[in-house]
């Protein structure tokens, strides 16, 4: 988990710059028939079709739940009490809503998070507002809302386990989950 | 002199901390009730008396719980038995006052058990003021099973705690918590229930599902909890005596959560959050008819009703920090009660109505603090990396919340302190243990 955390976050600066890059080779490749072969294919961590770019299902295929989770980025990282999402989590979002738009068959949870510092019950609100902020972007960048959930966890299941701001500004976050749509 | 001494008691019971002392607490904090200690009042509780043979490990355990329980309210402080002149070896022989003045002993229990041919228990105690040569109130007999052996010696030390302080009990209670275990990333959670003291724990769900924040019903008979086992927070409520439960009705993709009971017992009031925005509702938990309270976009939680039901005091963030508010029991506008530097959250009534508990979050620490309803009298009772969610003993004199300690091992545990600040002390638990309710004083 840790390792995974750390992976990803500094991921996303970098993922920043090559969000376009990928986003457009992705559109240049579309083929309608070519995602075809993911139907009903497993949920997150799940399987890819064939013909992607890289090993089917690794994250170097962009039609995979790893390349969504691991290349684009999962997830969006917040300022203590806020839910507002900044410019930089802004492209990652693109991403993900450019990633939904493609990959039809997949819907999606978000989960909300909070650190530590906070009353219980004021961390599930606040981690609902922060899941929410998530959905309210992917919709206003055209994904269905009826392919959005959001659930929030609040204090319940940090990622990072020190009590210090180099933990707690990891688990600020909101984690969108992708799966297998009920429709295939 | 005894008179004098439990008036003084008494007093200290109910107001202990000037308000100056509130002042001071909120500087640098350490409250952990090195100051202004009262001297506990001494009293001798020879072993209870076994009028039969079956009785004897039974009066032995019964006095020892009765002991143990004064002592824990840090008001008392018990004679060791080597220090006696005299001994009780019949129920109902006469008393040698100046024997037990001679040791300065103020209060003295004497108790006897038997155990009647069909298993069951009686226990009868008379408590003396030593000093006045007297009883204080009347004798008293319990009867019971020998499994619910505990409970008798809780309703003795309630009735000697009672007589002395003028307070009403609350050991013969129960305290419904989320046992804990597991690493931090990865914590299991399963609700429990115990007696007040730790003992007798019952473990009222299995642990494939997080569960939060357990409530008693106004008669102790139900439970009102959060659970994530249907994959979503929701809230179900549980009979204690089946562990049967069932989820109050919500609407597809709603979280509800903060539930608690009206004093009437049929009517919850809690968290609903849809569409990212937290609102305080009540629901008739028979029809499942629900009525928002409040409709702002901030956040509105844990919502707890005053005793007579008439009024409710909630969190709300509204003003850009979270702080208390109270309304109508049927919603309306609210008056903002905390106004102190820092974060104020989940506020409770105290069962007596004079006062209520709350978290506090100022300059990185949390505390346990309280209040008057309208705001005033603030007193901070605890201060660490983590305390919050305060609950009330039923008789509204003392106060069990959940401590967590830091770092990558942080645990939870169940502290208790009385409203005062003293007698801070941790509640036995095998291994973590959270969001304690405590119920009312059992029948």
């Amino acid at each position: 988990m840790t390792h995974n955390m750390n992976g990803a976050s500094s991921m996303n600066f970098t993922a920043r710059s090559f969000l376009l890059v990928s986003v457009l080779a992705l559109a240049a490749c579309t083929n309608p028939d070519r995602f075809d072969s993911a139907n009903g294919a497993g949920g997150a961590g799940g399987v890819g079709g064939t013909g992607g770019i890289g090993a089917p299902g690794s994250a170097s295929d962009p039609r995979s739940p790893a390349y969504f989770q691991q290349t684009i980025g999962d997830r969006v990282l917040f300022v203590v009490d806020q839910s507002s999402i900044t410019p930089q989590y802004q492209s990652v979002l693109d991403g993900q809503a450019q990633w939904l738009m493609t990959n039809t068959d997949y819907v999606a949870i978000i989960e909300g998070h909070a650190d530590e510092q906070g009353t219980r019950e004021y961390n599930l609100a606040l981690g609902a507002r922060r899941a929410n902020a998530v959905q309210e972007y992917l919709i206003s960048r055209g994904v269905a809302p009826s392919r959005l959930r959001v659930i929030s966890y609040g204090k319940e299941r940090p990622i990072e386990l020190c009590s210090d701001e180099a933990c707690y500004s990891q688990n600020r976050r909101a984690v969108t989950i992708i799966s297998a749509g009920l429709s295939s | 002199m005894m008179k004098r001494l439990l008036t003084l008691l008494a007093a200290l019971l109910v107001f202990a901390v000037p308000a100056s002392k509130a002042v001071a607490q909120s500087g640098p904090l350490r409250i952990e009730i090195t100051e202004g200690v009262i001297e506990p009042l001494p009293f001798a509780n020879p072993a209870f008396v076994a009028e039969n043979a079956a009785a004897t490990e039974l009066a032995r355990n019964l006095s020892r719980v009765v002991s143990e329980d004064l002592i824990g309210t840090g008001l008392f402080r018990e004679i060791p038995s080597s220090a006696f002149i005299s001994q009780i070896t019949s129920f109902n022989s006469p008393v040698q006052f100046s024997d037990w003045r001679a040791i300065n002993a103020q209060a003295l229990i004497s108790g006897a058990v038997s155990v009647g041919s069909d298993g069951s228990v009686f226990v009868k105690f008379r408590l003396y003021d030593v000093f006045a040569g007297q009883e204080l109130g009347d004798g008293l007999q319990f009867n019971g099973t020998q499994a619910g052996w505990r409970r008798m010696a809780h309703k003795v030390a309630d009735a000697v705690y009672s007589r002395i302080t003028g307070e009403g009990g609350y050991f013969d209670s129960r305290v419904v918590y989320v046992a804990e275990s597991g690493p931090k990333d990865d914590r299991r959670k399963r609700l429990a229930i115990m007696d007040y003291d730790g003992a007798n724990v019952q473990f009222l769900t299995d642990s494939n599902a997080i569960v939060l924040a357990p409530r008693f019903s106004p008669t102790g008979d139900r439970i009102l909890y959060t659970s994530y086992e249907s994959g979503f927070p929701r809230i179900y409520v549980m009979d204690v005596a089946s562990v049967g439960r069932r989820a109050l009705p919500t609407l597809e993709g709603d979280m509800s959560f903060a539930p608690r009971f009206a004093p009437d017992g049929n009517t919850v009031v809690y968290s609903l959050t849809t569409g990212g925005n937290t609102d305080i509702y009540r629901m008739d938990i028979n029809s499942g008819n629900a009525t928002r309270l409040t409709s702002t976009p901030s956040i509105e939680t844990a919502p707890s009703f005053s005793p007579d039901g008439s009024r409710i005091v909630f969190e709300s963030d509204r003003s850009g920090t979270q702080q208390l508010y109270i309304m109508s029991a049927q919603g309306g506008e609210p008056q903002r009660i905390s106004f102190g530097q820092g974060r104020y959250g989940t506020p409770v009534w105290s069962p007596r109505g004079d006062l209520i508990a709350f978290t506090k979050q100022s300059k990185g620490r949390f505390h346990i603090g309280v209040m008057r309803t309208d705001g005033a009298e603030e007193r901070l009772l605890t201060a660490s990396f983590l305390d919050e969610g305060p609950t009330w003993a039923p008789n509204g004199r003392v106060i069990m919340f959940t401590r967590e300690s830091q770092g990558e091992t942080g645990t939870a545990s169940l502290y208790s302190v009385d409203i005062s600040g003293r007698n801070l002390k941790r509640i036995p638990t095998e291994g973590g243990a959270s969001d304690p309710a405590w119920s009312p004083l059992q029948r």
